[in-house]
C-alpha cells in the first residue's frame, strides 16, 4: 500500500480528479496549502504598494492506493496537472503500514477503495 | 495599578452617574413645552427625513468597522470592529452628557459651547437656532451620529498596533477637547469660522468638522505610535476584501444621510446634496481604477472602492453648495489627488497611515473644503455661498483659513493627547503582543475559528 501526496496548482483540481476517477481510484483528500519551490511568487497590488508573494496557493492531494494502483495515479496526477511552466507542483509516494475502515472494522488492502 | 486604574473607571461612572438627574430635568422641561404647544412649525416631513439620515449616518459606522476590517490581518478584524463599535457606545453618552452642550450650546467668545446644554438640560421638542422645523432633539440625534464616527474614522491610521484601554481614552479626551469645539467654529451658533455669527466659511456635512479633522489626528496618530512591524515590505495583505467592499458599500449608503440629511428638510438642497454626493462618489471609483489600471496594468477592487470613499468625503464640506457640474471635478480631483497622497506621498515618506485616514479623509476633506471656495453656488441652495468661478473669489481665502486652523488645532492637540495618553496609560502594545495580534491579546477572542 502506498500514500501519495501530490502538490499541483489549483486550477488541475478538476482535471486530476476526473482522471483519478476514470482510474476507479477514489479515496482523495483535498486541502487549500500555500507553499513555496523554485517558481517565484506573483506579485499582488494593494493600494498602489505592491506586495511580492512569498508563498503561492496550491491544492494538495492525500490518496492512499494499493500497490497496483500507483503507477496509474501518478500517470493520472501528471496527465492533469502538468503544463510545463514552472510551479507544476510535486508527487511524494510513502509507504503505508495499514488503512483501516472505521465503519467496518476491515484493515489493509480491502479497506483502501 | 490596577487599583489605580480602577479607581479612574469609579470617577468616571460617578460623573456620569452625576449628569442623570440633570437629564431627568431635561425630560420634565421638555415635556412642559411641547404642552404649550411649541410644537407648531415643526414639519412632519422634515423631521422623518432627519431621523431616517440620523440612522443612514449611524449604519456608517458599522460600515466603517466592516471597511477598515476587512483590509487588516485575520487576527486584527475584531479589534478595529470593536474599537468601531466602542465609539457608538461611549460617544453617544459623551454626546447626551457634554458633547452637544459644548459643541452647539451657547457661545463662549466663539470657540466652544458653554454648558447650559449639560445632560441635555434645556433642550426641547421645538424648533432650534440650527433648525427651524425639526425638534431640537432631532438635531441633537443627527449630530451624535457624526460625533460617534469622527474618532473612529482615525482607527484607520493606528490600527494593528493601539491597545484598547489607550484608544478609548484618547478617543473620549480627543472628541471632548477636538472635535466639540471644531464643531463649534465651524457650526455652532457665534462659532468663529463658521456661517453663524463667524468669519463666513462654510461646511455643509463636515469636510472640515469630520473629515480634515479626523484626518490630522490620523497623521499626529502615526508620529506618535510609529509603523506596524514588517511595515512596509513584509505586511500581510487585506485578510477579506469583500468585506471591506460590504463595508464600502454600506458607507456609500450612509453617505446619502451623511450628506443630502444635512440639509436638515426635506427639501430641494436635500436633492442637490444626494446626487452631488452619488455623483462625486462616483467619479473619484472611477479615477481611482483608471489610474491603477494605468499605473499597475489592472484596475483594483481597493482601488475603486477606496476612490469611491475618497469622492464621498471631498464631496462632503460642498454638497449642498455646489451644483452637479462641481460634484463632478470635485470627484474627478479628489480621485487624482488621493490616489497620489496614498500612492506617492506615502511611499516617499513611509509613515504606516495602515488604512490611509489621512490620505483619504484628511487630504479629501482638504480639497473638498477649498473645493467649496470654487465651484459653490447660490443657485443651488440661497442659504449657500457663491465660489471662485462664480465670481466670488474671497470665499476661497476663507476656506482656506478655515482648513488651516483647522489642521494646526487638530494636529497639534492631537499630538498633545496622544502623548498624554501615551504617558499614563501607554498607547502601544508590545513587540508580543501584536505578533500574536489584537483580537486575543485585547479582547480574547478570535475572529475566525478554524473548524464549525
Amino acid at each position: 500500500m502506498k500514500y501519495i501526496i501530490a502538490v499541483i496548482q489549483p486550477d488541475r483540481l478538476d482535471e486530476v480528479l476526473e482522471l483519478l476517477t476514470k482510474k476507479e481510484i477514489h479515496l482523495v483528500t483535498v486541502s487549500n496549502v500555500v507553499g513555496r519551490g523554485r517558481q517565484k511568487g506573483i506579485s499582488e497590488v494593494y493600494r498602489s504598494h505592491r506586495e511580492a508573494g512569498t508563498l503561492l496557493k496550491k491544492v494538495k492531494l492525500e490518496i492512499a492506493v494499493n500497490d497496483e494502483y500507483l503507477q496509474q495515479a501518478k500517470d493520472a496526477i501528471i496527465q492533469a496537472a502538468r503544463t510545463g511552466q514552472t510551479g507544476d507542483g510535486k508527487i511524494f509516494v510513502f509507504d503505508m503500514q495499514d488503512c483501516l475502515r472505521i465503519r467496518t472494522g476491515e484493515t489493509g488492502h480491502v479497506a483502501i477503495g | 495599578m490596577i487599583r489605580e486604574r480602577f479607581t479612574r473607571i469609579g470617577v468616571l461612572c460617578l460623573a456620569v452617574l452625576g449628569s442623570i438627574p440633570a437629564m431627568a430635568r431635561a425630560d420634565e422641561s421638555s415635556i412642559a413645552a411641547s404642552s404649550t404647544g411649541v410644537l407648531s412649525g415643526i414639519s412632519g416631513a422634515d423631521t422623518v427625513w432627519v431621523l431616517l439620515s440620523a440612522a443612514l449616518v449611524m449604519l456608517m459606522t458599522p460600515g466603517l468597522a466592516f471597511f477598515y476590517g476587512g483590509l487588516v490581518r485575520r487576527k486584527n478584524v475584531l479589534s478595529i470592529l470593536m474599537q468601531c463599535f466602542m465609539m457608538l457606545c461611549v460617544i453617544s453618552l459623551q454626546w447626551v452628557f457634554c458633547g452637544y452642550s459644548l459643541a452647539f450650546g451657547p457661545d463662549l467668545v466663539g470657540i466652544i459651547g458653554n454648558l447650559d446644554w449639560v445632560g441635555l438640560k434645556n433642550v426641547g421638542m421645538g424648533p432650534s437656532d440650527y433648525a427651524a422645523t425639526i425638534p431640537h432633539t432631532a438635531f441633537v440625534i443627527f449630530q451624535m451620529m457624526f460625533a460617534v464616527i469622527t474618532p473612529a474614522l482615525i482607527i484607520g491610521a493606528f490600527a494593528e498596533r493601539m491597545r484598547f484601554s489607550g484608544f478609548a481614552v484618547f478617543s473620549l479626551l480627543w472628541t471632548t477637547l477636538v472635535y466639540d469645539p471644531v464643531a463649534h467654529w465651524m457650526w455652532g451658533k457665534g462659532g468663529f469660522l463658521g456661517a453663524m455669527g463667524g468669519m463666513g466659511a462654510v461646511d455643509f456635512a463636515g469636510g472640515i468638522v469630520v473629515h480634515i479633522n479626523a484626518g490630522m489626528a490620523a497623521l499626529a496618530a502615526v508620529i506618535v505610535l510609529g509603523k506596524r512591524k514588517g511595515f512596509p515590505n513584509t505586511i500581510s495583505p487585506p485578510h477579506n476584501l469583500p468585506v471591506a467592499v460590504l463595508g464600502a458599500g454600506l458607507l456609500w449608503f450612509g453617505w446619502f444621510g451623511f450628506n443630502a440629511g444635512s440639509a436638515l428638510a426635506a427639501n430641494h438642497v436635500a436633492v442637490s446634496a444626494f446626487l452631488a454626493t452619488h455623483i462625486a462618489g462616483a467619479a473619484a471609483g472611477l479615477v481611482w481604477s483608471i489610474l491603477d489600471w494605468l499605473k499597475f496594468g489592472k484596475p483594483t477592487t481597493l482601488g475603486m472602492i477606496t476612490g469611491a470613499v475618497a469622492g464621498l468625503a471631498a464631496v462632503t464640506p460642498g454638497a449642498g453648495y455646489v451644483a452637479v457640474s462641481g460634484a463632478i471635478w470635485i470627484g474627478l480631483g479628489s480621485g487624482i489627488i488621493c490616489w497620489l497622497s496614498v500612492t506617492a506621498l506615502k511611499a516617499k515618506y513611509q509613515y504606516d497611515d495602515s488604512l490611509d485616514a489621512f490620505g483619504v479623509h484628511g487630504v479629501g476633506g482638504i480639497w473638498g473644503t477649498l473645493a467649496v471656495g470654487l465651484w459653490g453656488t447660490k443657485a443651488v441652495n440661497l442659504a449657500g455661498v457663491n465660489g471662485l468661478f462664480y465670481g466670488n473669489p474671497i470665499q476661497l481665502w476663507l476656506q482656506a483659513k478655515a482648513v488651516l486652523f483647522t489642521m494646526v488645532y487638530s494636529f497639534v492637540m492631537s499630538l498633545v493627547l496622544f502623548k498624554a495618553v501615551d504617558f499614563v496609560l501607554g498607547l502601544r502594545v508590545t513587540e508580543h503582543e501584536e505578533a500574536v495580534g489584537l483580537d486575543l491579546t485585547q479582547h480574547r477572542e478570535a475572529g475566525y475559528t478554524l473548524l464549525d
